[in-house]
């Protein structure tokens, strides 16, 4: 089904962030901001949730730590014992220190990875995917506000483009999105 | 904007701070009396004075250190602790006169089994003690060039910080850039200096007690932990100047980022005593061993129980954003590191000088109790000397607005 979106365009972001605490003041709920950096406090004014790539990081995290332990245990204990400067290779722990920067090597190199991979499939941004944003001025030096008349059913379009036109905004602009 | 609320020692605060030198002289005349007669006294006494003198010492030189690092990079969020870092940098001068006390007093008694190179014996051709490792390295360490040296490194260190002092006091009434890009190339100076002499002052004043053994690592592994046990004072400061009402500027942001120092200086830590460690241990070559196995003989629970507190605690309790923005947490995760780092010092000085005869009694409490009231009371008084936000900072408005 077809929704009705308004896109408010500005070209400062302190003008939107002021704009956006005016209009989540009356009600209306922004549902995304397209900006070319990221707007320092414009997510608890929009109403976005604490990233969760923190958890997964450090969940990729513990992986890499372990994965890499069990390696090592397995290649240079179990496997094939390596005999390595006459350090003690009898069991894993006689030779742990050895393994540590591996470990550590090996823990940053997932979470790193695994943490990029994530963001990038997140936000719909692999290499080669369409982009997602309504103005591709908004990688260059403007900043776009995105409503939907959906999540604002208390508001009619013209009502909602009236309170848009008063703060601050340079253009204004309706689609139909599927 | 902003309100100058002037601090003023709370009756509490004043009680506890003369408390604690109070029962730390007690504590220290205990074990001056019982001690005494023992053939190590005086050893255990200076290792003591060095121990203490150095590590509250180094805290002073840290937030010194911080504040320039923060000129130096033109940091904006800082601005609103600024003065809690000086407060702590304010111990400088009464840290480098404990230092120099302890170091003179070490040097008339010959080093005192503290630096071995200061005994006549050790170097004398002939002498039953001759050691010609030493008196290999006497170019280096000999008495008038490590005095050369302290006094280089103390001088140096006060003049940049009185400089720092007294341009960050004139800002407030007169305000302007110019004062900053001049403390901005100060800053840069200092820290070009205090890399090279963090470094060979930790070799002086640390590294040569055990005198036949080396590593390059060390400056930066004393400095890590100066740094670190710095970062935790200055939290701990903070939010403590918080709950009494002062600092309105200072919001979770602030708290967070001084969290997040403390995370990230724990880390650096850990990292450098390993690196030593393993590269050490790896290597298994005798001269170099040496010095961790008089640590594993004599300290071996305490020596690696210190690395893990240092090093699991912060990293487990610290590791999500909300523990670094709560107040308790950071407070409990801090006392046990800055313990943490006292510790480190302690095992650093004590198994050269002391080894299977150190002991931990009222002495060694007596002394840090004692220090550390004086430590806790200086910063207070250097705090109500100066209003608690720098009015004319010109960064303060994006600190006022910090938010991460």
């Amino acid at each position: 089904m077809a929704e009705k979106v308004i896109y408010a365009m500005y070209d400062d972001d302190d003008v939107l962030k002021d704009g956006a605490k005016k209009l989540v003041a009356k009600g209306v709920k922004i549902s995304e901001v397209f900006s070319p950096f990221p707007i320092h406090g414009i997510d608890p004014i929009i109403g976005i949730k604490n990233t969760r790539l923190g958890i997964l990081a450090f969940i990729y995290g513990i992986t890499g730590t372990m994965l890499a332990t069990y390696g090592m245990r397995f290649f240079m204990v179990e496997d094939w014992p390596m005999n390595i400067g006459g350090k003690p290779n009898f069991t894993y722990l006689d030779n742990m220190l050895a393994f540590i920067p591996i470990t550590f090597e090996f823990t940053v190199l997932c979470a790193a990875h695994g943490m990029a991979i994530t963001y990038l499939l997140r936000n719909k941004t692999l290499p080669g995917m369409p982009a997602q944003n309504p103005d591709p001025r908004t990688t260059d030096d403007k900043f776009v506000m995105e409503i939907r008349l959906s999540e604002n059913s208390s508001f009619s379009a013209e009502q909602l483009e009236g309170m848009i036109r008063e703060t601050g905004m340079i253009e204004l602009d309706q689609k139909e999105i599927k | 904007m902003t309100t100058n609320m002037e601090f003023k020692i709370t009756n509490r605060a004043k009680t506890v701070t003369l408390a604690l030198i109070v029962v730390g002289l007690l504590f220290t005349a205990i074990g001056i009396f019982t001690g005494m007669s023992d053939h190590h006294f005086a050893t255990r006494l200076l290792a003591n004075g060095l121990i203490n003198s150095f590590f509250f010492f180094a805290l002073g030189l840290g937030a010194l250190f911080f504040l320039a690092l923060q000129y130096a990079t033109e940091t904006g969020w800082y601005a609103s602790v600024k003065r809690v870092i000086e407060a702590v940098a304010g111990f400088l001068p009464y840290g480098m006169m404990l230092m120099l006390l302890t170091l003179l007093t070490i040097t008339f008694m010959h080093g005192a089994h503290i630096y071995s190179w200061m005994d006549p014996a050790m170097y004398t051709k002939g002498s039953h003690h001759y050691d010609a490792i030493i008196a290999g390295k006497r170019p280096f360490l000999n008495e008038i060039f490590f005095w050369v040296r302290t006094l280089v490194y103390m001088a140096i260190y006060y003049i940049f910080w009185m400089g720092f002092r007294k341009r960050s006091l004139l800002e407030d009434s007169i305000g302007g850039t110019e004062l900053h890009f001049k403390n901005y190339k100060k800053a840069a100076t200092f820290l070009v200096c205090f890399a090279v002499f963090s470094s060979t002052s930790s070799w002086d004043w640390l590294m040569s007690i055990d005198v036949h053994w080396f590593s390059t690592l060390f400056g930066w592994y004393t400095f890590a932990g100066m740094w670190c046990s710095t970062m935790v004072v200055l939290v701990l400061t903070t939010l403590y100047l918080k709950k009494l009402g002062y600092l309105p500027n200072v919001n979770d942001s602030h708290i967070h980022d001084l969290g997040k120092w403390t995370f990230a200086t724990s880390f650096l830590w850990s990292y450098l005593w390993f690196s030593q460690f393993m590269l050490i241990w790896y290597a298994n070559i005798g001269e170099e061993v040496a010095y961790y196995i008089m640590r594993i003989e004599n300290f071996k629970i305490l020596y690696f129980s210190m690395f893990l507190i240092n090093f699991a605690f912060p990293m487990l309790i610290l590791m999500s954003r909300d523990a670094k923005r709560n107040a308790g947490i950071l407070t409990l995760v801090g006392l046990i590191i800055l313990t943490g780092h006292w510790l480190d010092v302690y095992i650093m000085v004590s198994a050269g000088t002391l080894g299977a005869q150190a002991q931990f009694g009222f002495l060694e409490l007596g002394m840090v109790l004692a220090v550390l009231g004086f430590f806790v009371r200086m910063i207070l008084v250097n705090l109500t000397k100066a209003p608690l936000t720098p009015a004319n900072h010109p960064f303060l408005d994006e600190s006022v607005h910090h938010e991460i």
